[in-house]
């Protein structure tokens, strides 16, 4: 049933099933993306920018990790230069999204524009997930889209409503995130070599969470797969 | 205009051009056998890096609290097959459950 299982099947019908059951995918994973919106919101307005600052912020700059260090570095009585460079720098793995994603999507024009507005953690995530062009593209646009709309309009909802509204790790939504992440990952980890350079990237991100600033451990994992796809070949892809 | 309009703008602004520019690089680049198995071990190593920092980091720290149990009970369902949306709802569940007993 699961569209992110491994056996590739043939059949154009069984395709197609695939096919709508990462939209579907894309749909829950923005839900539960877009849910964080709420605090999003929340906390802007609490930390002194205004409902429309919010917005430009949810709608423009649209990456969640940025947005929260943006509103992080204010409220913690940092300069606006110091949150726009805090933002920054946990953009730039998006950049490392679009390189990896490059080959499956259209180029040019207006979807060119709308498939790097929507290069984030989930739609990267979804599209790697997926067994060729047509499954990557599908995951990419379902969770994009979704991410997006659900991200605005909770962020509208959370910056109106300000501090009134629950914390929502007593829903398990920050659970639910690494839920997601592994279920993406799992159908990879098909060989030892996969399995060694995701616990190996685990590592890394961990042991270099408390010493470089947030976001760049995620970087230096991604160094860990820079190095296993430079060292010589032993013949079994991962 | 104040500093703070400036800086929402200014740096929404450049956090697109950050998602653009990685899709300009020359083509023939990536197709280079080496950089295409690097971009095909990539989101390995990415995935692997969120599911760490997503489970146990806060801020620069590392804690270990019910998203561990959450991830535990999403790597179970993992194991027996179950759909996307199980995993993610069960992972939640565990969560929230501990939390609404106090025990993590």
């Amino acid at each position: 049933m699961t569209a992110l299982s491994p056996a590739p099947s043939p059949q154009r019908g069984s395709a197609d099933a695939r096919l709508r059951t990462i939209r579907r995918t894309g749909l829950s994973i923005g839900f539960a993306t877009g849910l964080y919106g709420i605090s999003f919101g929340a906390l802007a307005t609490a930390s002194g920018l205004d409902v429309w600052q919010a917005m430009v912020l949810s709608a423009v700059m649209f990456t969640g990790g940025s947005q929260f260090a943006f509103v992080g570095v204010v409220s913690g009585g940092g300069s606006a230069l110091g949150a726009a460079l805090a933002s920054l720098l946990l953009g730039i793995r998006n950049t490392l999204y679009g390189l990896i994603l490059a080959p499956s999507l259209p180029r040019g024009g207006v979807r060119g524009a709308a498939r790097a507005q929507l290069t984030i953690d989930e739609s990267a995530a979804l599209a790697a997930s997926g067994a060729d062009d047509e499954e990557r593209r599908a995951g990419f646009w379902a969770a994009g889209v979704w991410v997006y709309v659900f991200w605005n309009l909770f962020t509208l909802a959370g910056a109106l409503a300000g501090q009134r509204i629950a914390d929502p790790a007593a829903w398990g939504l920050d659970a639910a995130a690494a839920g997601a992440f592994i279920a993406l990952l799992w159908p990879r980890l098909r060989s030892a070599d996969a399995v060694a350079i995701a616990v190996a990237a685990a590592f890394v991100a961990l042991v270099t969470t408390p010493v470089l600033p947030a976001g760049l451990p995620v970087l230096a994992a991604a160094l860990v797969a820079v190095v296993a796809g430079l060292l010589p070949r032993r013949g079994e892809e991962s | 205009m104040s500093l703070l309009w400036i800086a929402v703008i200014g740096a929404s602004v450049l956090s697109f051009a950050q998602k653009w520019i990685g899709y300009q690089a020359p083509q023939d680049v990536l197709e280079q056998p080496r950089i295409a198995r690097i971009t095909r071990l990539l989101p390995i190593a990415l995935l692997g890096a969120l599911v760490a920092t997503q489970t146990a980091t806060s801020g620069a720290q590392i804690v270990l609290d019910a998203r561990l149990a959450g991830l535990g009970v999403a790597v179970v369902l993992l194991v027996l097959r179950a759909p996307f949306l199980v995993v993610v709802i069960g992972a939640a569940a565990a969560a929230a459950a501990l939390r609404a007993l106090g025990w993590a």
